[in-house]
Protein backbone atom coordinates (compact mmCIF):
# COMPACT_ATOMS: atom_id res chain seq x y z
CA UNK A 1 0.00 0.00 0.00
CA UNK A 2 2.63 2.55 1.06
CA UNK A 3 4.99 1.76 -1.79
CA UNK A 4 2.23 2.92 -4.11
CA UNK A 5 2.08 6.27 -2.36
CA UNK A 6 5.63 6.90 -3.60
CA UNK A 7 4.03 7.32 -7.02
CA UNK A 8 2.48 10.51 -5.71
CA UNK A 9 5.81 11.74 -4.33
CA UNK A 10 8.24 14.23 -5.77
CA UNK A 11 11.16 11.84 -6.16
CA UNK A 12 12.15 9.97 -9.32
CA UNK A 13 9.16 8.06 -10.71
CA UNK A 14 6.84 10.17 -8.60
CA UNK A 15 4.02 12.13 -10.18
CA UNK A 16 3.90 14.86 -7.53
CA UNK A 17 5.35 17.67 -9.62
CA UNK A 18 3.32 16.71 -12.67
CA UNK A 19 0.11 16.75 -10.62
CA UNK A 20 1.00 20.13 -9.12
CA UNK A 21 1.69 21.47 -12.59
CA UNK A 22 -1.68 20.08 -13.68
CA UNK A 23 -3.36 21.75 -10.72
CA UNK A 24 -1.72 25.05 -11.69
CA UNK A 25 -3.03 24.66 -15.24
CA UNK A 26 -6.54 23.86 -13.99
CA UNK A 27 -6.55 26.97 -11.84
CA UNK A 28 -5.09 29.22 -14.52
CA UNK A 29 -7.57 28.19 -17.18
CA UNK A 30 -10.45 28.69 -14.73
CA UNK A 31 -9.12 32.11 -13.65
CA UNK A 32 -8.52 33.15 -17.27
CA UNK A 33 -12.06 32.14 -18.26
CA UNK A 34 -13.76 33.93 -15.38
CA UNK A 35 -13.35 37.63 -16.37
CA UNK A 36 -14.08 36.86 -20.03
CA UNK A 37 -17.22 34.88 -19.24
CA UNK A 38 -18.53 37.29 -16.62
CA UNK A 39 -17.98 40.37 -18.81
CA UNK A 40 -19.68 38.73 -21.79
CA UNK A 41 -22.48 37.60 -19.48
CA UNK A 42 -23.01 41.16 -18.26
CA UNK A 43 -23.18 42.45 -21.84
CA UNK A 44 -25.74 39.78 -22.68
CA UNK A 45 -27.73 40.66 -19.57
CA UNK A 46 -27.79 44.32 -20.66
CA UNK A 47 -28.95 43.21 -24.12
CA UNK A 48 -31.76 41.23 -22.53
CA UNK A 49 -33.03 44.38 -20.88
CA UNK A 50 -32.45 46.67 -23.85
CA UNK A 51 -35.24 48.45 -25.75
CA UNK A 52 -34.17 46.98 -29.07
CA UNK A 53 -36.07 43.83 -29.94
CA UNK A 54 -33.14 42.68 -32.07
CA UNK A 55 -30.69 42.75 -29.17
CA UNK A 56 -33.24 41.12 -26.87
CA UNK A 57 -33.84 38.21 -29.23
CA UNK A 58 -30.12 37.80 -29.94
CA UNK A 59 -29.48 37.56 -26.21
CA UNK A 60 -32.31 35.04 -25.75
CA UNK A 61 -31.05 32.87 -28.61
CA UNK A 62 -27.53 33.01 -27.19
CA UNK A 63 -28.53 31.85 -23.72
CA UNK A 64 -30.90 29.19 -25.04
CA UNK A 65 -28.20 27.70 -27.27
CA UNK A 66 -25.32 27.74 -24.80
CA UNK A 67 -27.41 26.55 -21.88
CA UNK A 68 -28.94 23.73 -23.91
CA UNK A 69 -25.89 22.20 -25.56
CA UNK A 70 -23.51 19.96 -23.57
CA UNK A 71 -20.29 21.72 -22.60
CA UNK A 72 -18.25 18.89 -24.07
CA UNK A 73 -19.92 19.39 -27.44
CA UNK A 74 -19.42 23.17 -27.29
CA UNK A 75 -15.78 22.53 -26.54
CA UNK A 76 -15.37 20.24 -29.56
CA UNK A 77 -17.21 22.64 -31.87
CA UNK A 78 -15.07 25.59 -30.80
CA UNK A 79 -11.83 23.61 -30.86
CA UNK A 80 -12.29 21.91 -34.22
CA UNK A 81 -14.41 24.72 -35.67
CA UNK A 82 -11.89 27.50 -35.12
CA UNK A 83 -9.14 25.20 -36.31
CA UNK A 84 -10.92 24.35 -39.57
CA UNK A 85 -11.95 27.95 -40.22
CA UNK A 86 -8.49 29.44 -39.68
CA UNK A 87 -6.76 26.64 -41.56
CA UNK A 88 -8.59 27.78 -44.68
CA UNK A 89 -6.43 30.91 -44.73
CA UNK A 90 -3.39 29.65 -42.77
CA UNK A 91 -2.84 25.95 -43.17
CA UNK A 92 -0.25 25.50 -40.43
CA UNK A 93 -2.55 26.82 -37.72
CA UNK A 94 -3.47 24.88 -34.61
CA UNK A 95 -5.33 26.42 -31.72
CA UNK A 96 -3.82 25.96 -28.24
CA UNK A 97 -6.18 23.87 -26.07
CA UNK A 98 -5.91 26.54 -23.37
CA UNK A 99 -7.42 29.16 -25.66
CA UNK A 100 -10.09 26.84 -27.09
CA UNK A 101 -11.11 25.78 -23.57
CA UNK A 102 -11.16 29.35 -22.36
CA UNK A 103 -13.36 30.50 -25.26
CA UNK A 104 -15.76 27.54 -25.05
CA UNK A 105 -16.21 27.53 -21.28
CA UNK A 106 -16.27 31.35 -21.27
CA UNK A 107 -19.17 31.37 -23.70
CA UNK A 108 -21.07 28.83 -21.61
CA UNK A 109 -20.27 30.80 -18.44
CA UNK A 110 -21.56 33.95 -20.15
CA UNK A 111 -24.89 32.27 -20.86
CA UNK A 112 -25.33 31.10 -17.26
CA UNK A 113 -23.98 34.23 -15.58
CA UNK A 114 -26.18 36.47 -17.73
CA UNK A 115 -29.18 35.03 -15.86
CA UNK A 116 -27.56 35.98 -12.58
CA UNK A 117 -26.74 39.47 -13.86
CA UNK A 118 -30.33 39.98 -15.09
CA UNK A 119 -31.68 39.02 -11.67
CA UNK A 120 -29.28 41.42 -9.99
CA UNK A 121 -30.06 44.23 -12.45
CA UNK A 122 -33.76 43.78 -11.75
CA UNK A 123 -33.14 44.21 -8.04
CA UNK A 124 -31.73 47.73 -8.52
CA UNK A 125 -34.61 50.12 -8.19
CA UNK A 126 -35.51 52.48 -10.98
CA UNK A 127 -35.10 55.43 -8.61
CA UNK A 128 -31.35 54.84 -8.51
CA UNK A 129 -31.00 55.51 -12.23
CA UNK A 130 -33.43 58.42 -12.08
CA UNK A 131 -31.53 60.00 -9.21
CA UNK A 132 -28.27 59.52 -11.10
CA UNK A 133 -29.82 61.18 -14.16
CA UNK A 134 -31.08 64.03 -11.97
CA UNK A 135 -27.53 64.54 -10.71
CA UNK A 136 -26.45 64.98 -14.33
CA UNK A 137 -24.70 61.64 -14.78
CA UNK A 138 -24.69 60.17 -18.26
CA UNK A 139 -26.17 56.73 -18.78
CA UNK A 140 -22.73 55.12 -18.86
CA UNK A 141 -21.62 57.01 -15.74
CA UNK A 142 -24.80 56.02 -13.92
CA UNK A 143 -24.12 52.38 -14.71
CA UNK A 144 -20.45 52.52 -13.76
CA UNK A 145 -20.73 54.62 -10.61
CA UNK A 146 -24.20 53.88 -9.24
CA UNK A 147 -25.63 50.62 -10.57
CA UNK A 148 -22.58 48.39 -10.93
CA UNK A 149 -21.22 48.72 -7.36
CA UNK A 150 -24.63 47.69 -6.02
CA UNK A 151 -24.90 44.91 -8.55
CA UNK A 152 -21.92 42.99 -7.22
CA UNK A 153 -23.42 42.45 -3.79
CA UNK A 154 -26.65 40.98 -5.15
CA UNK A 155 -25.02 38.95 -7.91
CA UNK A 156 -22.21 37.47 -5.83
CA UNK A 157 -23.95 34.30 -4.54
CA UNK A 158 -25.07 33.39 -8.06
CA UNK A 159 -21.70 34.21 -9.59
CA UNK A 160 -20.04 32.16 -6.86
CA UNK A 161 -22.12 29.20 -8.01
CA UNK A 162 -21.07 29.86 -11.60
CA UNK A 163 -17.43 29.78 -10.50
CA UNK A 164 -17.83 26.42 -8.76
CA UNK A 165 -19.45 24.95 -11.87
CA UNK A 166 -16.70 26.42 -14.06
CA UNK A 167 -13.95 24.99 -11.87
CA UNK A 168 -15.36 21.49 -12.30
CA UNK A 169 -16.03 21.95 -16.00
CA UNK A 170 -12.38 22.73 -16.70
CA UNK A 171 -11.77 18.99 -16.30
CA UNK A 172 -13.40 18.59 -19.74
CA UNK A 173 -10.60 20.56 -21.41
CA UNK A 174 -8.32 17.59 -20.73
CA UNK A 175 -10.00 15.79 -23.65
CA UNK A 176 -8.53 18.34 -26.05
CA UNK A 177 -5.12 17.77 -24.40
CA UNK A 178 -4.85 20.70 -22.00
CA UNK A 179 -2.44 19.35 -19.38
CA UNK A 180 -4.68 19.89 -16.37
CA UNK A 181 -5.24 17.63 -13.34
CA UNK A 182 -7.42 15.20 -15.29
CA UNK A 183 -4.95 14.97 -18.15
CA UNK A 184 -2.02 14.21 -15.85
CA UNK A 185 -4.07 11.65 -13.91
CA UNK A 186 -5.04 9.93 -17.15
CA UNK A 187 -1.44 9.85 -18.33
CA UNK A 188 -0.19 8.61 -14.97
CA UNK A 189 -2.80 5.85 -15.16
CA UNK A 190 -1.57 4.78 -18.59
CA UNK A 191 2.03 4.63 -17.35
CA UNK A 192 1.58 3.11 -13.89
CA UNK A 193 -1.72 1.18 -14.18
CA UNK A 194 -2.89 2.64 -10.88
CA UNK A 195 -6.17 4.32 -11.88
CA UNK A 196 -7.73 4.29 -8.42
CA UNK A 197 -4.78 6.05 -6.85
CA UNK A 198 -4.48 8.76 -9.49
CA UNK A 199 -8.14 9.49 -10.17
CA UNK A 200 -8.71 9.44 -6.42
CA UNK A 201 -5.92 11.97 -5.97
CA UNK A 202 -7.33 14.10 -8.78
CA UNK A 203 -10.71 13.99 -7.07
CA UNK A 204 -9.19 15.14 -3.78
CA UNK A 205 -7.38 18.00 -5.54
CA UNK A 206 -10.64 19.21 -7.11
CA UNK A 207 -12.41 18.80 -3.80
CA UNK A 208 -9.74 20.88 -2.09
CA UNK A 209 -10.16 23.67 -4.65
CA UNK A 210 -13.94 23.53 -4.24
CA UNK A 211 -13.66 23.85 -0.47
CA UNK A 212 -11.21 26.75 -0.75
CA UNK A 213 -13.52 28.45 -3.28
CA UNK A 214 -16.57 28.00 -1.08
CA UNK A 215 -14.66 29.51 1.82
CA UNK A 216 -13.38 32.40 -0.28
CA UNK A 217 -16.81 33.15 -1.74
CA UNK A 218 -18.29 33.13 1.76
CA UNK A 219 -15.67 35.66 2.88
CA UNK A 220 -16.35 37.85 -0.16
CA UNK A 221 -20.08 37.75 0.50
CA UNK A 222 -19.50 38.75 4.09
CA UNK A 223 -17.39 41.65 2.92
CA UNK A 224 -19.86 42.90 0.31
CA UNK A 225 -22.70 42.59 2.81
CA UNK A 226 -21.03 44.60 5.54
CA UNK A 227 -23.33 47.42 6.48
CA UNK A 228 -26.42 45.36 5.73
CA UNK A 229 -27.88 44.38 9.08
CA UNK A 230 -29.95 41.52 7.67
CA UNK A 231 -26.77 39.80 6.52
CA UNK A 232 -24.98 40.02 9.81
CA UNK A 233 -23.14 43.19 8.90
CA UNK A 234 -24.32 45.23 11.86
CA UNK A 235 -23.55 42.62 14.48
CA UNK A 236 -19.96 42.11 13.46
CA UNK B 1 -33.59 2.87 -46.53
CA UNK B 2 -34.06 2.87 -42.79
CA UNK B 3 -36.18 5.52 -41.13
CA UNK B 4 -33.15 6.92 -39.34
CA UNK B 5 -31.44 7.71 -42.62
CA UNK B 6 -34.26 9.97 -43.79
CA UNK B 7 -33.41 13.16 -41.86
CA UNK B 8 -29.93 13.25 -43.39
CA UNK B 9 -31.34 12.38 -46.80
CA UNK B 10 -33.98 15.09 -46.60
CA UNK B 11 -31.60 17.90 -45.70
CA UNK B 12 -29.00 16.55 -48.09
CA UNK B 13 -26.31 15.83 -45.52
CA UNK B 14 -24.32 12.77 -46.45
CA UNK B 15 -22.66 12.37 -43.05
CA UNK B 16 -25.98 12.62 -41.20
CA UNK B 17 -27.49 10.07 -43.58
CA UNK B 18 -24.57 7.67 -43.09
CA UNK B 19 -24.49 7.95 -39.32
CA UNK B 20 -28.17 8.72 -38.68
CA UNK B 21 -28.91 5.23 -37.39
CA UNK B 22 -25.92 5.21 -35.05
CA UNK B 23 -26.99 8.60 -33.72
CA UNK B 24 -30.57 7.41 -33.23
CA UNK B 25 -29.21 4.46 -31.25
CA UNK B 26 -26.99 6.85 -29.34
CA UNK B 27 -29.94 9.08 -28.54
CA UNK B 28 -31.74 6.07 -27.09
CA UNK B 29 -28.72 5.22 -24.89
CA UNK B 30 -28.52 8.84 -23.72
CA UNK B 31 -32.24 8.70 -22.94
CA UNK B 32 -31.94 5.45 -20.98
CA UNK B 33 -28.92 6.68 -19.08
CA UNK B 34 -30.51 9.97 -18.07
CA UNK B 35 -33.99 8.67 -17.22
CA UNK B 36 -32.67 5.76 -15.17
CA UNK B 37 -30.02 7.72 -13.31
CA UNK B 38 -32.31 10.66 -12.53
CA UNK B 39 -35.12 8.36 -11.36
CA UNK B 40 -32.83 6.17 -9.24
CA UNK B 41 -31.06 9.29 -8.00
CA UNK B 42 -34.38 10.78 -6.96
CA UNK B 43 -35.35 7.73 -4.93
CA UNK B 44 -31.94 7.76 -3.25
CA UNK B 45 -32.04 11.52 -2.69
CA UNK B 46 -35.44 11.38 -1.02
CA UNK B 47 -34.11 8.92 1.55
CA UNK B 48 -30.93 10.91 1.99
CA UNK B 49 -32.73 14.23 2.46
CA UNK B 50 -35.08 12.76 5.08
CA UNK B 51 -32.26 11.00 6.91
CA UNK B 52 -30.19 14.17 6.76
CA UNK B 53 -32.97 16.22 8.38
CA UNK B 54 -34.58 13.77 10.78
CA UNK B 55 -31.99 11.02 11.19
CA UNK B 56 -29.39 10.62 13.92
CA UNK B 57 -26.49 13.03 14.06
CA UNK B 58 -23.94 10.63 12.57
CA UNK B 59 -26.19 9.93 9.59
CA UNK B 60 -26.76 13.60 9.08
CA UNK B 61 -23.02 14.30 9.12
CA UNK B 62 -22.23 11.41 6.81
CA UNK B 63 -24.84 12.55 4.28
CA UNK B 64 -23.56 16.10 4.49
CA UNK B 65 -20.07 14.82 3.70
CA UNK B 66 -21.39 12.75 0.81
CA UNK B 67 -23.26 15.63 -0.81
CA UNK B 68 -20.42 18.09 -0.32
CA UNK B 69 -17.88 15.69 -1.80
CA UNK B 70 -19.86 14.68 -4.87
CA UNK B 71 -20.99 18.23 -5.57
CA UNK B 72 -17.43 19.49 -5.16
CA UNK B 73 -15.71 17.20 -7.66
CA UNK B 74 -16.10 16.95 -11.45
CA UNK B 75 -18.41 14.26 -12.80
CA UNK B 76 -15.74 13.32 -15.35
CA UNK B 77 -13.32 12.51 -12.53
CA UNK B 78 -15.94 10.45 -10.71
CA UNK B 79 -16.72 8.53 -13.88
CA UNK B 80 -13.06 7.73 -14.53
CA UNK B 81 -12.58 6.69 -10.93
CA UNK B 82 -15.46 4.22 -11.20
CA UNK B 83 -14.75 2.95 -14.71
CA UNK B 84 -10.96 2.68 -14.54
CA UNK B 85 -10.38 2.74 -10.79
CA UNK B 86 -12.96 0.17 -9.73
CA UNK B 87 -11.81 -2.09 -12.56
CA UNK B 88 -8.49 -2.34 -10.75
CA UNK B 89 -10.15 -4.45 -8.05
CA UNK B 90 -11.44 -6.99 -10.51
CA UNK B 91 -10.71 -9.98 -8.27
CA UNK B 92 -12.65 -8.43 -5.43
CA UNK B 93 -15.69 -7.74 -7.64
CA UNK B 94 -15.49 -11.26 -9.04
CA UNK B 95 -15.43 -12.64 -5.49
CA UNK B 96 -18.58 -10.84 -4.48
CA UNK B 97 -20.19 -11.44 -7.88
CA UNK B 98 -20.43 -7.83 -9.03
CA UNK B 99 -17.88 -7.90 -11.81
CA UNK B 100 -20.57 -8.06 -14.51
CA UNK B 101 -21.71 -4.67 -13.25
CA UNK B 102 -18.41 -2.78 -13.09
CA UNK B 103 -17.17 -4.35 -16.33
CA UNK B 104 -19.78 -2.61 -18.45
CA UNK B 105 -19.26 1.06 -19.31
CA UNK B 106 -23.03 1.55 -19.36
CA UNK B 107 -23.47 0.35 -15.78
CA UNK B 108 -20.43 2.32 -14.63
CA UNK B 109 -21.89 5.49 -16.16
CA UNK B 110 -25.31 4.71 -14.71
CA UNK B 111 -23.81 4.11 -11.27
CA UNK B 112 -21.71 7.29 -11.34
CA UNK B 113 -24.52 9.49 -12.66
CA UNK B 114 -26.93 8.10 -10.09
CA UNK B 115 -24.75 8.82 -7.08
CA UNK B 116 -23.81 12.21 -8.53
CA UNK B 117 -27.35 13.37 -9.22
CA UNK B 118 -28.51 11.90 -5.89
CA UNK B 119 -26.14 14.29 -4.13
CA UNK B 120 -27.53 17.30 -6.00
CA UNK B 121 -31.15 16.20 -5.66
CA UNK B 122 -30.72 15.50 -1.95
CA UNK B 123 -29.63 19.11 -1.45
CA UNK B 124 -32.59 20.36 -3.52
CA UNK B 125 -35.05 18.27 -1.49
CA UNK B 126 -33.46 19.22 1.81
CA UNK B 127 -33.81 22.90 0.93
CA UNK B 128 -37.41 22.41 -0.13
CA UNK B 129 -38.36 20.49 3.02
CA UNK B 130 -36.61 23.02 5.22
CA UNK B 131 -38.50 25.92 3.70
CA UNK B 132 -41.86 24.47 4.71
CA UNK B 133 -42.99 26.54 7.71
CA UNK B 134 -42.68 24.84 11.06
CA UNK B 135 -46.38 25.42 11.76
CA UNK B 136 -47.28 22.81 9.14
CA UNK B 137 -45.48 20.18 11.19
CA UNK B 138 -46.96 21.33 14.46
CA UNK B 139 -50.45 21.56 12.97
CA UNK B 140 -50.24 17.99 11.68
CA UNK B 141 -48.97 16.75 15.06
CA UNK B 142 -51.78 18.58 16.81
CA UNK B 143 -54.23 16.76 14.55
CA UNK B 144 -52.76 13.52 15.83
CA UNK B 145 -50.87 12.51 12.70
CA UNK B 146 -47.92 10.21 13.12
CA UNK B 147 -44.49 11.59 12.17
CA UNK B 148 -44.29 9.53 8.98
CA UNK B 149 -47.83 10.40 8.03
CA UNK B 150 -47.06 14.07 8.59
CA UNK B 151 -44.03 13.85 6.36
CA UNK B 152 -45.77 11.89 3.63
CA UNK B 153 -49.12 13.66 3.55
CA UNK B 154 -48.37 17.19 4.68
CA UNK B 155 -44.71 18.13 4.29
CA UNK B 156 -43.56 16.29 1.16
CA UNK B 157 -46.44 17.31 -1.14
CA UNK B 158 -45.72 20.95 -0.38
CA UNK B 159 -41.96 20.50 -0.58
CA UNK B 160 -42.22 18.78 -3.97
CA UNK B 161 -43.84 21.83 -5.49
CA UNK B 162 -40.97 23.98 -4.27
CA UNK B 163 -38.46 21.42 -5.52
CA UNK B 164 -40.07 21.10 -8.94
CA UNK B 165 -38.14 23.83 -10.72
CA UNK B 166 -34.66 22.96 -9.43
CA UNK B 167 -35.36 19.28 -10.13
CA UNK B 168 -36.21 20.18 -13.72
CA UNK B 169 -32.94 22.07 -13.97
CA UNK B 170 -31.11 19.05 -12.60
CA UNK B 171 -32.71 16.87 -15.28
CA UNK B 172 -31.44 19.23 -17.98
CA UNK B 173 -28.00 19.35 -16.36
CA UNK B 174 -27.91 15.54 -16.43
CA UNK B 175 -28.86 15.38 -20.11
CA UNK B 176 -25.95 17.65 -20.90
CA UNK B 177 -23.59 15.90 -18.49
CA UNK B 178 -24.44 12.50 -19.97
CA UNK B 179 -22.33 13.51 -22.98
CA UNK B 180 -19.19 12.65 -21.01
CA UNK B 181 -20.28 9.00 -20.95
CA UNK B 182 -18.87 8.96 -24.49
CA UNK B 183 -15.39 9.26 -22.93
CA UNK B 184 -15.64 5.77 -21.42
CA UNK B 185 -16.28 4.11 -24.81
CA UNK B 186 -20.05 4.37 -24.53
CA UNK B 187 -21.83 5.15 -27.81
CA UNK B 188 -24.46 7.53 -26.56
CA UNK B 189 -25.49 10.45 -28.78
CA UNK B 190 -22.16 12.17 -28.16
CA UNK B 191 -20.22 8.94 -28.65
CA UNK B 192 -21.93 8.25 -31.99
CA UNK B 193 -21.21 11.82 -33.05
CA UNK B 194 -17.54 11.52 -32.11
CA UNK B 195 -17.32 8.33 -34.11
CA UNK B 196 -18.98 9.97 -37.11
CA UNK B 197 -16.54 12.89 -36.93
CA UNK B 198 -13.50 10.67 -36.49
CA UNK B 199 -14.43 8.75 -39.64
CA UNK B 200 -15.74 11.54 -41.85
CA UNK B 201 -13.90 14.67 -40.61
CA UNK B 202 -17.11 16.51 -41.34
CA UNK B 203 -17.55 19.14 -38.66
CA UNK B 204 -21.23 19.65 -39.47
CA UNK B 205 -22.09 16.44 -37.61
CA UNK B 206 -21.21 18.19 -34.34
CA UNK B 207 -23.62 20.97 -35.22
CA UNK B 208 -26.41 18.46 -35.90
CA UNK B 209 -25.70 16.80 -32.55
CA UNK B 210 -25.80 20.22 -30.85
CA UNK B 211 -29.17 20.82 -32.48
CA UNK B 212 -30.51 17.48 -31.21
CA UNK B 213 -29.37 18.21 -27.65
CA UNK B 214 -30.81 21.69 -27.89
CA UNK B 215 -34.21 20.45 -29.06
CA UNK B 216 -34.16 17.81 -26.32
CA UNK B 217 -33.42 20.29 -23.52
CA UNK B 218 -35.91 22.83 -24.90
CA UNK B 219 -38.69 20.22 -25.02
CA UNK B 220 -38.00 19.21 -21.44
CA UNK B 221 -37.88 22.81 -20.29
CA UNK B 222 -41.25 23.55 -21.88
CA UNK B 223 -42.89 20.35 -20.68
CA UNK B 224 -41.60 21.09 -17.19
CA UNK B 225 -43.08 24.60 -17.32
CA UNK B 226 -46.43 23.06 -18.23
CA UNK B 227 -46.21 20.55 -15.38
CA UNK B 228 -45.41 23.33 -12.96
CA UNK B 229 -48.36 25.45 -14.08
CA UNK B 230 -50.64 22.44 -13.79
CA UNK B 231 -49.42 21.41 -10.35
CA UNK B 232 -49.58 24.90 -8.88
CA UNK B 233 -52.96 25.88 -10.29
CA UNK B 234 -54.53 25.74 -6.82
CA UNK B 235 -52.11 28.34 -5.53
CA UNK B 236 -52.80 32.05 -5.46
CA UNK B 237 -51.32 34.53 -7.92
CA UNK B 238 -50.66 32.08 -10.73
Amino acid sequence: MFDKLALLGFGPGGWGWALLQGAANTISVALATLPFGLALGLIIALWKRSDSILLRSLATIYTTVFRGVPELLTLYIIYFGIQVLVQKVWSGFSIPPFVAGMVALGMVLAAFSSEVWVGALNSIQKGQREAAAALGLSKAQAFRLVVFPQLIRVALPGLGNNWMVLLKETSLISVITLQDIMFIATRANVVTKEPFLFFGTAMLLYFFFSLVSAWGIGKLEQRTNRGFAAFGGATR
Amino acid sequence: MNWCEYPGYLIGSEVLQNYGCRMANGLWITFELVVLSVALGFALALGLAIARLYGPRWASLAIQGYTTFFRGTPLLCQLFLVYYGFGQFRLFWQDIGLWWFFREPFYCALFTFTINTAAYQAEILRGAIQSIPRGQFEGALALGLHRWATLRRVILPQAMILALRPLGNELIVMIKASAIASLVTLFDLMGATRLAFARSFDLSIYLYAALIYLVLTEIIRRVWDRIEIRLTRHMALR
